[in-house]
């Protein structure tokens, strides 16, 4: 598996990161290694193997469909890096 | 005083030969001597530890007092604690100050023990040598040219070189028995839903689990007895009853099935490391434990079906981290997309990164079921290594690294080499398993780990194993030269 340049820029969108030209190609190196590593999985056979999602495979527990949460805005906003009016505030998004 | 383990300290404290407040003056006053040559501490609390410690022994003046009133311990700074910077070893969260406190943190509070900070770790919990923290290494107390391991290094050099009675730690793929192997202490992972994750900063939801971090399986029995228990806050907590995990500690362990995982004993383990492991299982034998060879075949499969999970789930689970709600945010953004992509790539470091890229790309369209699939499946398999081997067994000994601590910097530009050193744990957190690791015969001076895997909730054999071995041997209390 070798990741170039494009496939660097493409994954880096998906995962919202900005990755400067100059450190795309070492980036791709690294991740082609440790996909390279990723691959020993196809040594084996597991086409009749259940996946395993959870150690524990339990149920989700259900709880009663009650309010429980208290409103705590503005404490949890208190360490928004910019709010106004309970809102948090971002570039413009719709002209 | 530093060098007695949290039990001799609760009874140091009960019967009056010293205070909570003497005691966390000495520990302070040692983090600020010694902790400059060794970074393992982020943030140091004095203040509101002297105030713990002044209520801890007024509890205690009461008769009011539990097994770890007054013992001043350190979180691993993955742990929200309110009103106190909580950074994840990061640059992401280096201004984030948590509104509230994790469970494990309340539980320890509630319990009376004395926070004195939160230690250093890897960035995110991502990292086996504690050198991806966005505050620099941490230096391993035994040879301060070497890492302490990870990801909760901090909380491992801070115990090895008593800075603190005890601390908390979280394991993802080893970051708990990893660090104690090579720094000199006990470390226990706990059965997946044991510890409550809430407050618990995540990483890959299904492997992450807390556990504590002492000198001694005694210590480590009363951390966790304060630690343990089902939390409705935690949608994966488990409310399987816990037991006393003290009061089984003096068992028989005679005629104990040990079982002996060929493959951990392969050609990737270093001589002396398996010499020191070996003679650990002797002195077993010599308890009265039987000893069986037995065969764990996926083993060579965990390293590649771990590092598709965990950065699958780490993908997913720091796609939170967007510059908006909390956390760095980057300077004049364009516009909204900028403002995520500058925000993430500024705030996080080169492994986060990469673990998140991996993450995306197994998850990405088209690829699902190559990767994330295919490691689910693989998960399967080891899992049912497991099973069939605690059929067999009682519980399976190994070592929890290849090598002792690694040089500074020899591992730093190669991450695949770092994942390959993961190989004996990785398995135990893919398979929700509980797991130990106690101090054995060093090499060439640095500490080797015995690893101790046990079936799941079974943490109190695991602990009762640990200490049988400790009353019978002495390298628990080794401590570093300096210190």
């Amino acid at each position: 598996m070798s990741f170039d340049q494009s496939d660097v820029e493409k994954i880096a969108h998906l995962a919202r990161l900005a990755v400067p030209a100059g450190e795309a190609r070492a980036l791709g190196g690294d991740l082609s290694r440790i996909l390279d590593l990723v691959a020993q999985m196809e040594q084996v056979d597991t086409s009749a193997v259940e996946p395993m999602a959870h150690p524990l495979q339990m149920t989700q527990r259900l709880r009663d469909d009650r309010v429980t949460e208290e409103n705590q805005r503005e404490l949890y906003q208190s360490v928004a890096p910019a709010t106004e009016k309970g809102l948090y505030l971002v570039p413009r998004v719709i002209e | 005083m530093h060098e007695k383990s949290v039990t001799e300290l609760a009874a140091g404290l009960r019967s009056g030969e010293f205070s909570s407040v003497e005691l966390v003056e000495h520990y302070l006053g040692r983090i600020e001597r010694l902790d400059g040559e060794f970074n393992s501490f982020i943030t140091v609390t004095a203040e509101q530890a002297m105030e713990q410690a002044r209520a801890a022994d007024a509890r205690i003046a009461a008769g009011d007092a539990g097994p770890v009133t007054g013992i001043p311990i350190a979180h691993k700074d993955i742990y929200c604690t309110n009103g106190v910077k909580t950074s994840c070893g990061s640059r992401m969260l280096d201004n984030f100050t948590a509104p509230y406190d994790a469970n494990v943190v309340s539980r320890l509070r509630d319990a009376g023990a004395v926070m004195l900070g939160k230690t250093n770790m890897d960035e995110f919990a991502m990292g086996s040598t504690n050198e991806s923290s966005f505050y620099g290494p941490v230096k391993n107390p035994w040879d301060t040219g070497r890492v302490p391991g990870g990801s909760s290094g901090g909380s491992a050099a801070a115990v090895a070189a008593r800075l603190c009675a005890a601390a908390t730690g979280t394991d993802t793929g080893g970051s708990i028995r990893q660090p104690a192997s090579h720094c000199g202490i006990t470390g226990l992972k706990p059965t997946y839903g044991r510890v409550s994750r809430y407050g618990m900063i995540a990483y890959a939801s299904s492997l992450d689990q807390g556990g504590p971090m002492a000198q001694t399986a005694e210590d480590v029995a009363l951390l966790l007895q304060a630690m343990a228990g089902f939390d409705e806050r935690d949608s994966t907590s488990s409310d399987t009853p816990v037991p006393d995990y003290s009061a089984t500690l003096e068992d028989s362990i005679d005629g104990l099935k040990i079982g002996l995982p060929g493959e951990y004993f392969d050609a990737g383990l270093d001589d002396n490391v398996r010499k020191s492991v070996e003679e650990a299982v002797d002195l077993y034998r010599s308890l009265g434990a039987e000893v069986r060879e037995i065969s764990l075949p996926n083993t060579g499969l965990a390293v590649a079906s771990y590092y598709v999970v965990a950065p699958a789930e780490c993908s997913s689970n720091l796609s939170r981290y967007d510059g908006v709600r909390f956390g760095h945010r980057c300077d004049d953004p364009v516009d909204l997309e900028d403002l995520y992509k500058r925000s993430r790539s500024e705030g996080f470091g080169a492994e986060v990164k990469r673990r998140i890229m991996i993450g995306t790309y197994v998850l990405s369209a088209g690829y699902y079921d190559a990767f994330y699939l295919k490691a689910q499946k693989i998960r399967q398999l080891i899992s049912d290594d497991f099973r069939k081997a605690f059929e067999q067994v009682d519980v399976i000994m190994g070592p929890a690294s290849p090598t002792t601590a690694v040089a500074l910097g020899e591992m730093a530009d190669d991450p695949v080499s770092m994942y390959l050193s993961d190989v004996y744990t990785v398995m135990t957190n893919m398979a929700g398993l509980p797991g130990i690791s106690i101090p054995v015969a060093p090499v060439e001076g640095m500490p080797v780990g015995l690893q101790i895997t046990g079936n799941y909730f079974d943490e109190a054999r695991l602990l009762n194993i640990a200490h049988r071995f400790q009353q019978n041997s002495d390298w628990h209390r080794l401590m570093p030269e300096g210190v």
